[in-house]
């Protein structure tokens, strides 16, 4: 709790302490951030480790984007249009990908994935194709804050952050969210006590699928531009590694990772084209050593600390 | 009225033909044992009616309605609870979380501070099931299914890897469960079947080896053969 409410006064004066080179790598941190921790419902919370998360981003952009194209830029409804967008493109995919499960769920989310990345590439009309779709503006909230300036775009994402955090933590502290979580722990004992564990995780698929979209939405307009390359297999890896190297059911972990994997990328790239050695070194270093990510690592640090040797707590740390 | 009625059951895993046409009732209230040496197919069977498994050919009956093609949660929800021979809890969770999971989706009006307090487990509610000592494990394991009150319970090897002084324990807690609840219980330990079961069925290599009340299988020839024969000890 104390941790938290550091975390987010920290990240309430940041800005002010930033120039803008720092203030708009931040606000990636904080959109990807949100895009991790949708993934986490399902890899940290739900047990299933999927890889076409960023197929549910790009929709969400790519609506926000097309809607503008056809003069439909209030930022009011295309919001709710996308993540509606990615909500249903899931409740279908859904359907198919929840049939198989381990090894042969990652698989066949990175088959839908890439097909509809190779949809969103092929389908000029609608996606521009390789060219995307350039030159979508700041969005208009209808009051008179505006959205070209960076720490005014920073903290509308924040907000969106927070609100997304709060509604998940509470999620998970509900009988639903709770049995989401028992299916991440043993499916079969699931069974056996009454659940319908395929409904479970289809929900979990689709609430996440929802959040990733909002992500997408928030990028669309910080970035300006989309293309299909925010579908690829690439986006969608990239936040597993922010998942697992910042802390899967943690909430908070992947948005740590995301900001690790996004400064380092920064740095490194100045020096060296190979920076994504570095940052698959930190992922194994991470999976062997330090299990639960980052996070777990400095709430451990933090329970030894400052809270001295308490008996082990039951609860999962938020 | 038959509280399980398990017809013809037949079931392959490929080639390999691991039950062979078993048929067997359960009255209501019944405290059945199945024994059977290792790999006779005792779990198998468990899988089959508790739904994880379906069989190759055969029927079963819940309270004289066909469940044979019933989903596992379904067949929960109706009242069939069971336990795991490789303990399957939540071990992450707390123990007051793994209860609760089992409160929340039963219909029944337990109470959780009650359940744990009768058990003797309201003092390590907090505890992460994951650090409860083996034992503890075992009787969670038969906590979270009654936690459900279901009207049948499969208990597949409850007391595997205890020792005698929690066998003990275990088994009392067993023998003094309420009789509306009809038991189907898989056991090594000849001692615990026949402080506990009414009936005994013999399972050997996927078939009924012979059935009947504690003496009558006591005395059976066969079961003397096969079984038996090693005079009680764990086989
Ligand atoms: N999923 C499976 N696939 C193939 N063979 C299996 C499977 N499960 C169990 N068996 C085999 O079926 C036989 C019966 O197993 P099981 O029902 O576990 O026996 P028991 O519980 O009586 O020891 C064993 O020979 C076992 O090796
Ligand atoms: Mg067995």
């Amino acid at each position: 709790m104390f941790l938290g409410v550091t975390l987010l006064i920290a990240l309430i004066i940041l800005p002010f302490g930033l120039g803008s080179y720092g203030l708009s790598l931040m606000i990636s941190v904080l959109i990807f951030g949100l895009f991790a921790m949708s993934l986490d419902i399902l890899i940290g919370y739900t047990g299933l480790v999927s890889f076409n998360h960023a197929t549910f981003f790009g929709v969400g952009a790519y609506v926000v984007a097309i809607l503008f194209y056809r003069g439909w830029d209030n930022f009011w409804l295309a919001l709710p249009a996308a993540v509606a967008a990615s909500v249903l493109l899931a409740t279908v995919l859904g359907l198919v990908v929840l049939r198989s499960s381990g090894p042969y769920f990652l698989m066949i989310t990175l088959a839908f994935g890439q097909m509809i990345f190779a949809l969103a590439w092929k389908w000029r009309t609608f996606t521009g194709g390789d060219d995307g779709l350039p030159g979508i503006p700041r969005p208009d909230l209808g009051f008179p804050v505006s959205m070209w300036n960076e720490q005014n775009f920073y903290y509308l994402v924040l907000v969106f952050i927070c609100l997304s955090f709060l509604l998940l933590r509470q999620l998970f502290r509900l009988p639903l969210g709770r049995a989401i979580i028992g299916v991440k722990e043993s499916e079969s004992r699931m069974q056996a006590l009454g659940y319908n564990t395929w409904l479970l995780k289809y929900l979990a698929y689709v609430i996440a699928a929802g959040f990733a979209g909002l992500a997408g939405v928030l990028y669309v307009y910080y970035n300006g531009f989309i293309s299909p390359q925010e579908l690829n297999w690439t986006m969608s890896g990239m936040a597993i590694l922010m998942v697992v190297i910042g802390g899967t059911g943690t909430l908070v972990g992947p948005v740590l990772g995301a900001g690790i994997i996004l400064i380092l990328q920064n740095l490194l790239s100045a020096y060296t084209e190979r920076w994504p050695l570095v940052i698959g070194m930190l992922f194994v270093i991470c999976v062997i050593h330090v299990k639960d990510g980052i996070a777990g690592y400095v709430m451990k640090l933090w329970e030894k600390g400052w809270k001295g040797y308490e008996s082990p707590g039951s609860e999962k740390p938020n | 009225m038959k509280a399980l009625e398990v017809r013809s059951l037949t079931k392959y895993y490929g080639e390999f033909q691991v039950l062979k046409n078993v048929s067997f009732s359960v009255e209501p209230g019944e405290r059945r044992a199945i024994i059977g040496p290792n790999g006779a197919g005792k779990t198998t069977l468990f899988n089959i009616i508790s739904g994880t498994l379906k069989p190759t050919l055969g029927k079963i009956f819940f309270f004289h309605r066909d469940v044979t093609y019933m989903s596992a949660y379904r067949r929960s929800r109706l009242g069939i609870g069971r336990t795991f021979q490789i303990t399957n809890l939540f071990f992450n969770l707390s123990l007051m979380d793994n209860i609760n999971l089992a409160l929340q989706i039963s219909n029944s009006s337990l109470n959780l501070e009650e359940f744990l307090r009768s058990w003797g487990f309201w003092e390590k509610r907090r505890t992460r099931v994951g650090n409860l000592s083996y034992g503890e494990q075992r009787q969670v394991e038969l906590l979270l299914a009654l936690a459900q009150s279901p009207k049948l319970i499969l208990l597949d090897e409850p007391t595997a890897g205890m020792s005698p002084v929690e066998t003990e324990a275990i088994t009392r807690i067993i023998t003094e469960l309420p009789r509306d609840i009809t038991i189907l219980i898989i056991e090594h330990d000849m001692e615990v079947v026949f402080t506990l079961a009414d009936s005994i069925t013999v399972l050997h290599y996927g078939q009924i080896l012979c059935e009947g009340t504690k003496e009558q299988v006591k005395s059976d020839p066969r079961v003397k053969e096969v079984y038996l024969g090693t005079a009680g000890e764990e086989v």
